[in-house]
């Protein structure tokens, strides 16, 4: 297992084409210095032109987001296989990070070593170095294989203009071939002077295979090898940041500076905006008008596609792909800014309208799916609202969802029903259900926000009567605000109609403040996002599954079996679950009630599937091939659900018309957590009323 | 383009529960919303659409009460340039005679090439004033109108006829047509809309003011709630039930 | 006594109903004595006069090509020639897109009131009442004109007066002819006609008419079903048509196609008087529709206050069941 004579040509003391190799290697780093650094100057021109954004604040949170998320990769193994394969690459790259380091150094000394890299501990990180190059390897080999072969279907886009295929394999044989010429490098030294262990297997495969070349060869290729991986790596250096891999840069600082929960929280039209002020932009019609913080998202999107993987809008086969969304505005930024030449003058297609089509945007119901599967944390809820901020201001509504937003200026709410009767819905069926009307000066225990539906949907009326039931058996005080309540605007904000919000947010305000109580109650999940994150009330805000619980764990409803052998199935919400991190108090709920069976659907907590119903989505003509609703209600009858609850009335509404027009209204049911609560307490609680 | 769009306020009915006023006897509209009508809102859309390909102005008018001035505000957000309030006590219960009138005489001084109305008003339903007031303004018109062009001096319009069918025609300006619902996809109004339009001057004329002497040809005497009659046999029972009684009536009558 | 004239208009090459209708209404002010005449306009009308002939005491028809196609400034300039010449006590049209269109302008250049969609009509010291309705149909007023020496005009809504019967008697035809410099400010290009393959449902015995009711275009399947169990041709109201899920050939109403069937089943319809003005003669009306407030229960036959997704496929079934 002898080398040759000699050790190898060390690439400081070389002198390729008779130039000194330190020069050479001088020349090659200061142009890549001086490459890199003015292209991220243009980068982050365009950062600079953008919307200010407050992103310096919780700082304990952020570094644990980017631990966490950034660095421990915590998203990626939700797709296993390329999960697994990224944090292998993504580990290998921290690690190898080292190695760069270290050859750059030998371009200038030979036998460089990072200080507390030499000796023993540099013995333990080259073997380490080694291993993690052939990993690396096989991962883009297995990676290249997944993309030629495998094709998942995620990897193309239905609404792609141009296929970013070649970026991906342009930079799997980038980093192919800095492992390789660093084997290269490591292995004819090897060969040179021997030494081939299992300690280092790539080098000492390649070493076994240079076995019988001369020493001139050995130099030659130890000498190629080495400028090789180094003017690659200069190379990789550059062409991240103009290319899809700029993410390499910008995903842990993108995910450092991402959005803090409570991620409900809508963008208002300006940070930072004085009350009463005017904003310089409203909404986001042009690049530029976008926060720096989203327009580093752009720069941050990876193009993986899990974003719209996970859209129930873009599983419906409407105009929307988040991942388009991203990645037609960061090709727009690469070719109105560009890194070299002025921006482009020339006529550019309207981001809004032109680059993003009117319809994209309405197809969203602001799920918050993208967002939540995002591996660097983009946004998409807050631009799309800016976006459509833009369509509102200049009146490019659909005519449905005008009709909606009309009745709930003049009427308080989305179904053109008269104001006056907001709060008949608890006389209805017959029977009190035990809720009070407050006058002004009037006080509860508990207001219950009822917001529109439950006030004037007949099907959701029952619900709430239901509810009304259960809290009075459990001996509270509840009382509403009738008909000096309007509709919380929780969807009209998200549709971009922020000055209607502000109408409809102060006049719920005003009567809130009105009367006294100490906890908000809501029975809808948009209601308590509004009021919880939009409203910056200065009392707690609850939703209907939460009180339950607490009224369950306490005692003050006792919870008798149904006796009916069918299975149930929670459906997380939208804004219980994912928007505001609330997945446990319903299911609590559930369990308490004795023999109950109860499976989780295949996308559930903060995978959950969307039932179509945000951003008025009722209201409005859905461009898809199929109902969100229709697809979640297979879901759960692939579970083997036969009852699906439900905590929100969007969801009620949607799953009850699927089953319907599917035809499986007779096979299964939908119900709303307050009603089954009503059915499980109602025979015991009716005997024994609690003490309050 | 010199554009005018005659616009009114109605009361919004839908989901209303309709009541006389004694005294008055007419329909108690207190408790009520009012809005643009909707045919007006089509005509709005239709004048910023052309003066947005053609350049020129929008004048939006309308006969009314003190409280009608939204719907004019409403059309300065969608982009018309002006507005002009025809408002007086005399004006109570017109008919479509003396509001073409009005309307003329609001504009009289005012070049124009094109008056746009919309087809009927969903209060007073006559579909009358269009054509009366192209009559007393002496230009070609042509009503409900469901496709709009103007190229040149002529005006070229798809109008609806009888029969379901459509006819297509060819006016020389200054013309007058009125609008049918579906013309187009009227842009929505914004809050923040209204509020940039809130401080513009809009001049409010009386009939005096206006020099008008026509009086109403039609008098309203009074309204009152149609009789309803028996209405439908509602069927009961669950949907097997209904059915069965349904099919049945069906058999008896023959209709299967 | 008075002397009536009535416009006749023409659908599709024939007389429209709205001629007979408005028969019974002139004879009614004519009175003793009175006469009734019908005023006919456009090309190759000899059968058509002789036709309305059987009916009124007087027909003056308006012969001429250039008048072929309804054309309201046209039909105005010829009616105003001959009401300037023959004095008449009231002229009375159908309130039609064709006389919205005309009766207007025609008023005003004869300086004659002209009363709006009336339902009912008399005199009343030598002036024309009525009543008309407003507010969508949901409120009737009762409205008189002024006095006037021009005579009264009024458009009249359809089905608001029986049909009259043609007598035996014919009446005088007299031949009319435009005035002198006709000049219609108006040029006629083309006509546009339905799509090929559309579907003429004017004459279908058996209409099933889907509304908004049914929320998506993927449901209209179920009540195409229906449709087809129960023999009868697939109509719809104007939002269905204006979302594009049926053909404009299929619309019904007063800006579609007027009907006149022996059954009309009216699912998931409100009844707006915009769609039930389509609907002509007095068919079987049954209504299915889950608002127990719709207006459509007010003038419908029978009615299901029910779930159309629940109803019409049990109502298929048992449809099929009974007709074997």
């Amino acid at each position: 297992m002898g080398g040759l004579e000699g050790s190898a040509l060390a690439p400081a003391d070389a002198s390729p084409f008779g130039l000194s190799g330190p020069l050479l290697h001088g020349v090659l780093l200061a142009i890549t210095l001086a490459t890199f650094a003015w292209i991220l100057r243009r980068r982050i021109e365009l950062l600079r032109l953008g919307a200010p954004d407050p992103r310096f604040d919780r700082l304990g949170e952020r570094l644990k987001a980017l631990l966490v998320v950034g660095f421990g990769q915590a998203r990626q193994p939700r797709y296993p296989v390329a999960g697994t394969l990224h944090i292998l690459v993504f580990a290998g790259f921290l690690i190898l990070l080292l190695r760069s380091l270290t050859l750059l150094g030998e371009g200038f000394v030979p036998g460089f070593a990072l200080p507390g890299l030499g000796g023993a501990a540099g013995e333990v990180y080259a073997a380490l170095k080694d291993w993690t190059a052939l990993v690396v390897l096989a991962s883009c080999a297995v990676l290249a294989w997944r993309r030629v072969v495998v094709k998942p279907a995620r990897f193309h886009d239905r609404h792609a203009l141009r296929s970013h295929g070649a970026e991906a394999y342009a930079i799997l044989g980038l980093i192919s071939l800095l492992m390789l010429a660093d084997a290269l490098y490591e292995g004819s030294a090897m060969a040179r002077e021997g030494g081939r262990t299992v300690a280092l297997p790539l080098a000492s495969l390649v070493a076994l295979a240079l076995g019988t070349s001369s020493a001139g060869t050995l130099d030659a290729l130890h000498l190629s090898a080495f400028w090789l991986h180094n003017v690659a790596l200069c190379f990789f250096a550059c062409y991240l940041p103009v290319s899809k891999h700029f993410h390499v840069i910008t995903a842990l600082p993108n995910v450092f500076f991402s959005k803090l929960p409570p991620p409900g929280r809508v963008k208002p039209v300006q940070h930072g905006l004085a009350a009463g002020a005017e904003p310089e932009r409203y909404g986001v019609r042009a690049l530029e008008d976008f926060t720096w913080k989203h327009l580093l998202d752009f720069y941050s999107c990876t193009d993986c596609g899990r974003c719209s993987d996970a859209c129930p809008s873009y599983n419906t086969g409407t105009a929307l792909s988040p991942r388009m969304i991203s990645v037609k505005c960061r090709d727009e930024a690469y070719v109105t800014h560009p890194v070299f030449g002025r921006a482009s003058q020339g006529e550019r297609p309207a981001l809004v309208g032109g680059l993003i089509r009117d319809e994209e945007l309405w197809a969203c119901t602001t799920c918050g799916a993208c967002e939540e599967t995002c591996p660097v944390t983009i946004e998409y809820v807050d631009k799309i609202v800016d976006m459509r901020r833009t369509l509102v201001e200049e009146g490019r509504v659909p005519a449905g969802m005008q009709k909606a937003l009309a009745d709930v200026e003049k009427r308080g709410n989305p179904y053109g029903k008269l104001a006056r009767k907001r709060g008949e819905w608890i006389q209805g069926g017959g029977e009190g259900c035990g809720v009070r009307l407050l006058d002004e000066g009037d006080s509860a225990t508990l207001m219950w926000f009822t917001d529109s539906a439950t006030a004037f949907d007949p099907r959701i009326q029952e619900v709430g009567r239901a509810l009304g039931r259960v809290l009075a058996w459990a001996g509270q005080d509840v009382g509403t605000l009738g008909a000096d309540e309007v509709d919380s605007g929780h969807e009209v904000r998200r549709v971009g109609e922020e000055g209607l919000f502000e109408v409809l947010r102060d006049t719920n305000r005003e009567a809130l403040g009105a009367r006294s109580f100490e906890r908000v109650i809501t029975s809808d999940p948009h209601a308590f996002n509004a009021l919880r994150n939009d409203y910056e009330l200065d009392k707690p805000v609850l939703h209907h599954s939460q009180v339950l619980a607490e009224l369950v764990a306490a005692g003050k409803l006792t919870l008798g079996p149904l006796d009916d052998g069918r299975t149930y199935t929670f459906h997380d919400p939208c804004y219980l679950g994912r928007h505001n991190g609330e997945y446990e108090a319903p299911r609590r709920v559930l369990d308490a009630i004795p023999g109950l069976r109860r499976v989780e659907m295949e996308r559930s907590q903060e995978r959950s599937f969307c039932c179509g119903g945000g951003s008025l989505y009722l209201f409005h003509e859905s461009e898809g091939e199929e109902r969100m609703g229709v697809k979640r209600v297979s879901m759960a009858e692939a579970a083997g659900a036969e009852v699906i609850v439900t905590a929100c009335p969007f969801c009620l509404i949607n799953f009850e018309d699927a089953l319907k027009t599917t035809g499986r209204a007779d096979r299964m049911e939908v119900v709303d957590l307050a009603e089954l609560v009503a059915r499980a307490a109602g025979a015991r609680s009716r005997e024994k009323p609690a003490e309050g | 383009m010199d554009i005018v769009v005659c616009v009114k306020r109605v009361p919004d009915l839908s989901e209303a529960e309709l009541a006389i006023d004694r005294r008055s006897k007419r329909l108690d509209v207190s408790d009520l919303e009012a809005g643009i009508n909707e045919w007006d809102n089509f005509a709005v859309e239709a004048a910023v659409r052309l003066k947005e390909a053609h350049g020129g102005k929008v004048t939006a008018v309308t006969v009314g009460d003190e409280e009608a001035e939204d719907v004019l505000r409403r059309a300065l957000a969608m982009g018309a340039d002006e507005a002009l309030h025809v408002s007086d006590q005399a004006f109570a219960d017109a008919d479509p005679w003396l509001v073409a009138n009005a309307l003329c005489k609001a504009l009289q001084g005012r070049p124009f090439d094109l008056v746009l109305c919309g087809a009927i008003s969903s209060d007073g339903t006559s579909g009358h004033v269009g054509g009366m007031l192209a009559a007393l303004l002496d230009v070609p018109q042509v009503a409900l109108a469901t496709a709009l062009e103007v190229k040149g001096r002529k005006a070229l319009v798809r109008h609806e006829v009888e029969g379901g069918l459509e006819r297509e025609v060819e006016l020389d300006l200054p013309a007058l047509v009125t609008v049918q619902t579906g013309i187009n996809e009227p842009r929505y109004v914004s809050v923040r809309g209204i509020r940039k339009v809130a401080e513009v001057e809009i001049p409010v004329k009386s009939a005096g003011e206006l020099g008008l002497a026509a009086e109403r040809r039609v008098r309203l005497e009074e309204m009152f709630l149609p009789p309803s009659g028996a209405g439908a046999e509602i069927l009961e029972g669950d949907t097997d039930e209904v059915v069965g009684k349904l099919v049945e009536r069906l058999r008896e009558r023959g209709g299967l | 006594m008075a002397r009536i004239l009535v416009i006749a208009e023409r659908v599709k090459g024939r007389i429209d109903d709205s001629a007979w209708e408005l028969l019974t209404a002139a004879r009614a002010l004519a009175g003793e004595g009175g006469k009734t005449a019908a005023g006919l306009l456009g090309s190759d009308l000899a059968a058509l006069a002789t036709e309305l002939a059987r009916g009124f005491d007087e027909v003056f028809v308006f012969d001429d090509p250039r008048l072929a196609q309804p054309d309201a400034e046209a039909d105005g300039a010829a009616l105003r020639a001959l009401l300037e010449r023959e004095r008449f006590d009231a002229l009375l049209a159908p309130h039609t897109n064709c006389m919205i269109d005309t009766m207007p302008a025609l008023a005003v250049r004869l300086g004659a009131p002209l009363l709006a969609d009336c339902v009912e009509l008399e005199w009343r010291d030598g002036q024309l009442c009525g009543v008309r309705t407003v507010y969508g149909g949901k409120v009737h007023a009762r409205v008189s004109a002024a006095k006037s020496e021009r005579g009264y005009m009024a458009t009249v809504r359809g089905g608001a007066f029986p049909a009259a019967m043609p007598g035996s008697v014919a009446g005088a035809v007299r031949a009319e002819h435009l005035p002198e410099g006709f000049a219609p400010r108006r040029r006629s290009l083309r006509t546009l006609e339905p799509e090929a393959g559309a579907v003429d449902i004017s004459a279908a015995e058996r209409l099933v008419a889907v509304g908004r009711g049914i929320e998506a275009q993927e449901n209209l399947a179920l009540v195409e079903k229906l449709a087809q169990a129960l023999g009868a041709e697939l109509c719809a109201s104007r939002p269905v048509v204006d979302k594009g899920w049926l053909s404009k050939s299929r619309q019904v109403g007063t800006s579609g196609v007027s009907v006149k069937p022996k059954l009309y089943l009216a699912v998931g319809i409100s009844g707006s008087f915009q769609h039930m003005g389509g609907i002509k003669g007095a068919p079987y009306l049954v209504a299915i529709n889950k608002d127990r407030s719709a207006p459509i229960f007010g003038v419908a036959d029978v009615g299901i206050v029910g779930d159309l997704f629940e109803v019409v496929p049990a109502l298929e079934a048992a449809v099929r069941k009974a007709r074997g």
